[in-house]
């Protein structure tokens, strides 16, 4: 062999054993710490928000206890420091599984009709604009809602019915409550508005995984397009259908600004149809800048805590129908 | 079996209720932009973008008033945050699509979720201890904090699914040439990827910047401009959803038109950001088709 060529090949040999390996080493070493690390990252978040809301809202719970704050009624800062959570998640719930009832149907009908029957350029277009409603931030449906749908809702919907109901049953009233067009009514109806756009979107992702064969199954026994809906598709996107409606549940519980703004916010017990009310995120944003005692703001706190809880088990719920189905959990925005 | 011709008609039913519904609920969308936009632009003036808002007596003496300090505390803190949580978030949605034999990465997927379904205002509240309490005043950096954490874990989880649409034989090829895991990862995967990770900060930084809850216990609010371009970050700062927040909610007249003005902007900003991510995602989808 030419004594250059050897020379130079060992050259390279010895770049390859050590210099490339080390580059190769490290380089894989440090890239996945880094990477790894940032993964962690997130991982902490999560149990840190779990655990901080724990420990700043234990100051309440160990003075009333978790049941005792999730069934105390009675919300007062300012006389007997007494602090109840139910009228919270009494709200919380009945605007959120009404929201959901409100906009379920209306929100498969869109998806069925720009999955199904749209032509491609139509369903591209439904498809944009829904997510656009979810891309309007809380805050501007809520001003939308305090300055033109309130006043709307109480001169044409709210007033009339209770003047009806005034004339016809004086003793259902109460029931019924003021109509100042600020209340239970008002915040679930602009809470279906908002979680319509995910329920429709997670439902057309159901309904497009549904395989083709399934389709062209039904059309071959003579089927019409509303019967292969009907027969064919809903009943295998059902589960993913329901995952969407309960991934959509949690967002109305979680809803904040928007609710905050257009419920009026009453902290006790009973609440009425049109009547103010107040939901477990719009207490914590109206009372947490003013709170002064160390009970009340550990208190609030303990409020979060309980709505980590239960966003938690409303999410892993549907985590839990869409893994169980491998659907692969749609994403708006 | 009904009749061939009944089917037909509860068939034709069926269309004109679904397109009928449809329509009805695309209603309010259109409803709620026309309005932003009539009371937004009748609201909105020179003054709006070079003066402070002060107090509310300004206002109602007819003085100038604006949001300066809110649109320039806005881009502070609404920057701040998209440095914070793209270098974290893209690194997570790295793990989760390229390292799937690690073992925390089950772990990670379902703690991303979780913070993922999290309501924004628990956020406020992490922050609010972590940061805020410690340092004893609300400042522009929590603000920051709190909305990078409603941006990660969408940064992640699209990070994930651009990654994911690069078919593995790119990588196998990578490394068969005997290229580290790294560099085929940065290298190769990343800028293929480029357009879906982009798409992906977009619709994370539309959804933050809309957002008023976590800003409400961390960043606070000002009437007024800083003295220094540091007061943005470290003393309390104005941003546009909190502002519209406060605007609404106070009793002064002039005050909700200004709330008006301030809906505009950010609506603007927002869906502005939102219809460009989706006109990314668009072209790519395009491309690979």
């Amino acid at each position: 062999m030419d004594p250059e060529n050897s020379q130079l090949s060992k050259k390279r040999s010895f770049r390859e054993t050590y210099v490339d390996a080390l580059y190769k080493w490290l380089g894989d070493r440090v890239f996945t710490t880094v990477v790894v690390g940032l993964g962690i990252t997130i991982i902490l978040i999560t149990l840190g928000m779990a655990l901080v809301l724990y420990l700043e809202g234990s100051d309440a719970l160990g003075e009333f206890g978790l049941f005792g704050f999730i069934q105390g009624t009675t919300w007062d800062p300012a006389v007997q420091l007494l602090f109840g959570a139910w009228p919270f998640m009494f709200g919380t719930l009945v605007t959120s599984v009404l929201a959901l009832a409100i906009s379920f149907f209306p929100a498969i009908a869109v998806a069925i009709f720009s999955a199904e029957y749209a032509a491609g350029w139509l369903a591209e277009i439904i498809d944009n604009l829904i997510k656009l409603i979810a891309a309007i931030p809380s805050v501007v449906i809520g001003i939308w809602g305090i300055f033109i749908l309130a006043p709307w809702l109480r001169d044409t919907i709210y007033e009339p019915i209770y003047f009806w109901t005034e004339t016809n049953y004086p003793d259902m009233l109460h029931i019924l409550g003021n109509p100042m067009g600020y209340g239970m009514a008002t915040a679930t109806i602009v809470l279906s508005l908002m979680i319509l756009p995910y329920t429709t979107a997670l439902a057309k992702d159901a309904i497009k995984a549904v395989p083709k064969d399934q389709r062209e199954a039904s059309w071959a026994l003579g089927s019409t397009r509303w019967e292969v809906i009907r027969m064919a598709v809903i009943p295998y996107a059902r589960g993913g259908i329901m995952a969407g409606a309960i991934l959509s549940l949690g967002r109305a519980i979680g809803e904040t600004m928007a609710v905050a703004m257009l419920i009026g916010n009453k902290n006790t017990l009973p609440f009425s149809v049109f009547g103010a009310g107040a939901t477990m995120p719009s207490v914590i944003v109206n009372e947490f800048r003013e709170a002064v005692e160390s009970l009340h703001l550990s208190s609030l706190m303990a409020i979060g805590f309980v709505l980590f809880l239960i966003a938690l088990i409303v999410n892993l719920t549907a985590a839990y129908i869409q893994r169980r189905l491998s659907i692969d959990g749609g994403q708006v925005i | 079996m009904k009749s061939l011709k009944r089917r037909k008609i509860h068939d034709r039913i069926m269309v004109g209720l679904l397109s009928l519904s449809t329509i009805v609920v695309l209603l309010p969308l259109v409803i709620i932009i026309v309005h932003v936009f009539v009371e937004g632009f009748s609201a909105l003036s020179y003054d709006f973008f070079t003066e402070e808002l002060g107090s509310p007596s300004r206002a109602i003496q007819g003085r100038p008033t604006g949001l300066v300090h809110t649109i320039i505390g806005t881009i502070v803190v609404d920057s701040m945050a998209l440095f914070i949580a793209v270098p974290v978030g893209i690194g997570a949605g790295m793990m989760l699509s390229e390292y799937p034999e690690h073992l925390l990465n089950p772990s990670l997927r379902i703690m991303n979720d979780t913070l993922n379904g999290m309501p924004a205002i628990l956020k406020g509240l992490f922050i609010f201890v972590l940061i805020v309490k410690p340092m004893g005043t609300f400042s522009g950096i929590a603000g920051s904090v709190a909305l990078a954490v409603v941006m990660l874990p969408i940064i992640a989880r699209t990070t994930e699914s651009a990654l994911q649409a690069i078919p593995w034989t790119i990588r196998e090829a990578g490394l068969a040439l005997g290229i580290p895991r790294w560099r085929v990862v940065l290298s190769t995967v990343m800028p293929t990827a480029k357009a879906g990770l982009i798409t992906g900060v977009l619709l994370a930084f539309a959804r933050a910047a809309g957002e008023a809850a976590p800003l409400l216990f961390t960043s606070f609010g000002d009437n007024y401009l800083p003295n220094s371009w540091l007061g943005f970050i470290f003393s309390p700062t104005d941003t546009l959803p909190q502002r519209l927040y406060s605007l609404a909610i106070s009793p002064y007249e002039q005050w909700h038109s200004m709330g008006w003005a301030a809906a505009i902007v950010l609506f603007m900003l927002v869906i502005f950001t939102f219809i460009i991510a989706r006109l990314l995602a668009r072209d790519k989808f395009r491309k690979q088709a």
